[in-house]
C-alpha cells in the first residue's frame, strides 16, 4: 500500500478537529434548515396576533399592528348586537370586551377551548404515563426473563404498528359504542395507550438491554427483592430511555387527530379536532385558530426542551454509550 | 462466617451440562479458588452458591442450612462481580452502604460502618465521589467494601481482578490475601489465572468441563496432580509428559522408557499393559552426560534468573528449567535425569494418575473431602 493511501485511511478513522471551513458549511446548513422548519411556526404565531382582516389580506402582511383579538375570540363565544345596544352598555370590562365591541359583538360566555385543551392534557399525559409504565414493565420482562415465544410476541407487538391505526377506526368506533367508551377520556386514554405501548416496549427494551444484569444481581445479593432491585437500580438507570420514550408517546397522543375527531364530539373532545371548528361562521377567524394552535404547541415545546438531551439519545438509541 | 458445603451439585442449560456432580466443602474461614479455563463451569458453580442461578440437582448448605433454592437476597452472602457492578447513579458512600440500607440498619450506624470499611480499604478519601470517575483499583476496593461492610457469612468473587492490568493485579492479589488474613471470611474465588489461585488460596478446585478434576491445597495440586489435565493446566511451563507403553506390577519403582530405565516413586497398584505417561515438572529435569535417556537440544528461552531449555527425545519434547548461566547449542546431544521421587505416572488413556508413594498424603486429603 502506498504511503498516501495509508494516510487517508488513518485520517478517516481518527478524530480530527473539523476545519473552520467545514464548520461554517455545517453551521449554514443547520441555520437554513432551522429557518425552513421554523417558518410555519413563526407564521402561525404571527397570524395569532393579527386582526382578522389582516390575517386574510392579500398579499399577506408582514408588518401589521398586533392585536389580541385572536386570543379573545379563542376563549370566548360572542353574539352580534346592534350598535345602539352596544352603546347602551356600561363601560367595557377588560381588553377583550373592548375589542369585541369594536366588531359590533358582545361576549356571551367562555368558549369550549379551555375544557378541550384540558381534555388533551389529561388524555395525552394519562395515556403516556400508562404506555410508558406498562412498556417499562413489559420491556424489563422481555429483557430479563425467558418469556416463552418472546420473539413471536415481540413481533406481534410490533405488528400492531404495521397498519395505520385509522384502518381499524370503524371497528373501534362500534366497539366503543357498545362499551360506552365513546366520547370518554378513559376511552381515548386506553386507545392511545394501546397504540403507544408497542413503541414503548420496543424502545425501552433496547434501553434496558443496555443495562447490565449484574446491577440487579448485585442489588439482589445486597438483600433486595427483584422488584426493589428494579425500582432502586434499574429504573434510575433507565430514566434516559424512559424520558425519550415518554416524549415520543406524548407527541403521538397530543397530536392525534383522526381517532379524536371520530370518537369524541362532546365532553371528551381533545384540542386537535376542536381547533378547526373555531373558524366560525364566515370562515374568517384565522387569528383565533392560530391562537389555539400556538397555545396547543406550548406544552409539547416545553416538554421537548426540558428533555432534549434524552430525546437526542432516544433517537440515536443504542449508538451512544456512556 | 460459615462453612459452605456443596453436595452433588449439577446444572444443565438445556442439553448443555455446565456443572456435573460437584461436591466440595469450604471450611469456615477458608479461601477456596475455583480454577479452570473459561466455560469449565466455575462461574456457574459460584452463581449457584450465590443464588443467582438455580441448580438442576444437588444441594448447597451454608453454615449447615440448606439454601439450595433460596433467593439470593435471603442468603447471607456477598458477591464481587467481574466488572464490579457499582451502581452508577450512587456515589461511593451510597454504594458501600446499599446492603445495609436493605437490612434496615439505622442511618447513623450505616455512616459509621461505611466509614470504618472505607478506612480498612484505604478509600475514605473518595467516599463522596461518584463511582464513574474512579480508577480500576479504587472501583475494585469499593466493590470489596460493599461486600465486607455487611459482614456476611461468606464472600464470593467472580474474577474480580480480571479487568486490572498485570502490574496492578499483583498489588491487589496481595491486598486481597491480607484482607482475608485480617477478617478470615470464608471465600470462594473464581479465576482462570493459576498464579492468582496459587498466591491467594488455601484450597484450589481445578475444574474442567463441569467436573472438579482435583480439590486440594495449592501444593498438593502442583506436586501431586490428580490428572494429566491438572498437571498440564498448572505450572508454567506445564508438566512434561513422556509417553511410553508398558505394564507394571504393584511395588514397581522404575519403568523402561526406550532403552533407559527411569526410577520413580513406588507404585501402589498394578498397572495393566497400555499407554502410560510419565509426568515431570520442568524444574525436576537435570542434564547428565552419563544418563542413558538421550536427547538433543531443540531450543531455549532465556528468563533471566533461569532458562527453559527444550530437549527433543524419542517420546516427544521435554522442557527443563535450568540455571541461566550455561548456554546450549541447538542440536547438541544431552542426557536427561529426573528427580525420581517427584515424578507422577498417568494412565494416558483415562488421564488419571496412578497412585504411588507420592500420593499417600494427598489421597488421605481427598478422602476427607469426599
Amino acid at each position: 500500500m502506498s504511503p498516501a493511501k495509508t494516510t487517508t485511511v488513518n485520517t478517516a478513522h481518527s478524530v480530527v478537529e473539523p476545519s473552520s471551513r467545514s464548520k461554517r458549511i455545517a453551521a449554514t446548513l443547520v441555520i437554513v434548515y432551522a429557518l425552513v422548519t421554523m417558518l410555519p411556526l413563526v407564521w402561525i404565531f404571527l397570524t395569532s396576533i393579527k386582526s382578522p382582516p389582516d390575517s386574510i389580506s392579500y398579499p399577506p402582511k408582514i408588518l401589521f399592528t398586533p392585536s389580541i383579538e385572536g386570543y379573545c375570540n379563542l376563549f370566548t363565544t360572542r353574539t352580534r348586537q346592534t350598535p345602539e345596544y352596544i352603546a347602551s352598555l356600561p363601560a367595557p370590562d377588560g381588553v377583550c370586551d373592548a375589542v369585541t365591541r369594536q366588531r359590533n359583538m358582545v361576549i356571551a360566555g367562555p368558549s369550549n377551548f379551555l375544557p378541550r385543551f384540558t381534555n388533551s392534557l389529561i388524555i395525552a399525559f394519562g395515556s403516556t404515563f400508562l404506555a410508558v409504565g406498562l412498556g417499562t414493565l413489559a420491556a424489563y420482562g422481555f429483557s430479563r426473563f425467558k418469556v416463552p415465544l418472546a420473539d413471536d410476541l415481540l413481533f406481534f407487538i410490533l405488528s400492531t404498528r404495521m397498519m395505520p391505526p385509522i384502518a381499524v377506526a370503524i371497528p373501534i368506533y362500534l366497539m366503543y359504542r357498545q362499551l360506552g367508551l365513546s366520547d370518554t377520556a378513559l376511552g381515548m386514554m386506553l386507545l392511545y395507550t394501546a397504540v403507544n405501548v408497542s413503541l414503548a416496549v420496543w424502545l425501552l427494551k433496547g434501553f434496558i438491554d443496555e443495562i447490565p444484569r449484574e446491577y440487579e444481581e448485585a442489588a439482589m445479593i445486597d438483600g433486595y427483592s427483584r422488584l426493589q432491585a428494579f425500582r432502586k437500580v434499574v429504573l434510575p438507570q433507565a430514566t434516559t430511555g424512559i424520558a425519550a420514550t415518554a416524549i415520543f408517546c406524548l407527541i403521538f397522543a397530543w397530536n392525534e387527530y383522526a381517532f379524536a375527531s371520530l370518537l369524541t364530539s362532546g365532553s371528551a373532545q381533545t384540542a386537535p379536532p376542536f381547533i378547526p371548528t373555531i373558524i366560525g361562521e364566515g370562515g374568517q377567524d384565522w387569528p383565533a385558530v392560530a391562537a389555539g394552535t400556538t397555545i396547543f404547541l406550548v406544552p409539547i415545546l416545553v416538554f421537548t426542551i426540558l428533555l432534549r438531551k434524552q430525546l437526542l439519545r432516544g433517537i440515536t438509541f443504542g449508538a451512544v454509550r456512556k | 462466617m460459615a462453612e459452605i458445603r456443596v453436595e452433588h451439585l449439577r446444572k444443565a442449560f438445556g442439553e448443555f451440562v455446565a456443572v456435573q456432580d460437584s461436591s466440595f466443602t469450604v471450611e469456615d474461614g477458608e479461601f477456596l479458588a475455583l480454577l479452570g479455563p473459561s466455560g469449565c463451569g466455575k462461574t456457574t458453580t459460584l452463581r449457584m452458591i450465590a443464588g443467582l442461578e438455580l441448580p438442576t440437582g444437588g444441594a448447597i448448605r451454608l453454615a449447615g442450612e440448606d439454601v439450595t433454592y433460596k433467593r439470593a437476597s435471603e442468603r447471607d452472602i456477598a458477591f464481587v462481580f467481574q466488572l464490579f457492578a457499582l451502581y452508577p447513579h450512587m456515589n461511593v458512600r451510597k454504594n458501600i452502604g446499599f446492603p445495609l440500607l436493605a437490612q434496615g440498619v439505622p442511618k447513623a450506624e450505616i455512616k459509621a460502618r461505611v466509614e470504618e470499611t472505607a478506612r480498612l480499604l484505604q478509600i475514605d478519601h473518595i467516599l463522596d465521589r461518584p463511582v464513574s470517575g474512579l480508577a480500576g483499583g479504587d472501583r475494585q476496593r469499593v466493590a470489596l467494601g460493599r461486600a465486607i461492610v455487611r459482614r456476611p457469612m461468606c464472600f464470593l468473587m467472580d474474577e474480580p481482578l480480571g479487568t486490572l492490568d498485570a502490574e496492578f493485579r499483583e498489588v491487589m492479589v496481595r491486598e486481597l490475601r491480607e484482607l482475608h488474613n485480617r477478617i478470615h471470611a470464608t471465600t470462594v474465588y473464581v479465576t482462570h489465572d493459576q498464579i492468582e489461585a496459587m498466591a491467594m488460596a488455601d484450597k484450589i478446585a481445578v475444574m474442567n468441563h463441569g467436573v472438579i478434576e482435583q480439590f486440594g491445597t495449592p501444593q498438593e495440586i502442583y506436586d501431586r496432580p490428580a490428572s494429566m489435565y491438572v498437571a498440564d493446566f498448572i505450572g508454567s511451563p506445564p508438566m512434561n509428559f513422556i509417553r511410553f507403553s508398558a505394564g507394571l506390577p504393584k511395588g514397581a519403582r522404575a519403568a523402561h522408557i526406550g532403552t533407559a530405565e527411569v526410577e520413580m516413586p513406588e507404585l501402589r497398584r498394578d498397572v495393566a499393559p497400555g499407554e502410560l505417561a510419565l509426568g515431570v515438572r520442568p524444574e525436576h529435569v537435570r542434564f547428565s552426560d552419563a544418563s542413558p535417556l538421550r536427547g538433543a537440544i531443540y531450543g531455549s528461552e532465556y528468563l533471566g534468573t533461569n532458562q527453559i531449555v527444550t530437549v527433543e527425545i524419542e517420546g516427544g519434547l521435554v522442557r527443563a528449567r535450568l540455571p541461566a548461566e550455561h548456554s546450549y547449542a541447538i542440536g547438541e546431544p544431552v542426557g536427561l535425569t529426573f528427580k525420581s521421587e517427584r515424578l507422577s505416572l498417568f494412565d494416558a488413556g483415562s488421564g488419571r494418575v496412578i497412585p504411588s508413594v507420592l500420593h499417600e498424603g494427598a489421597l488421605r486429603q481427598e478422602a476427607r473431602h469426599g
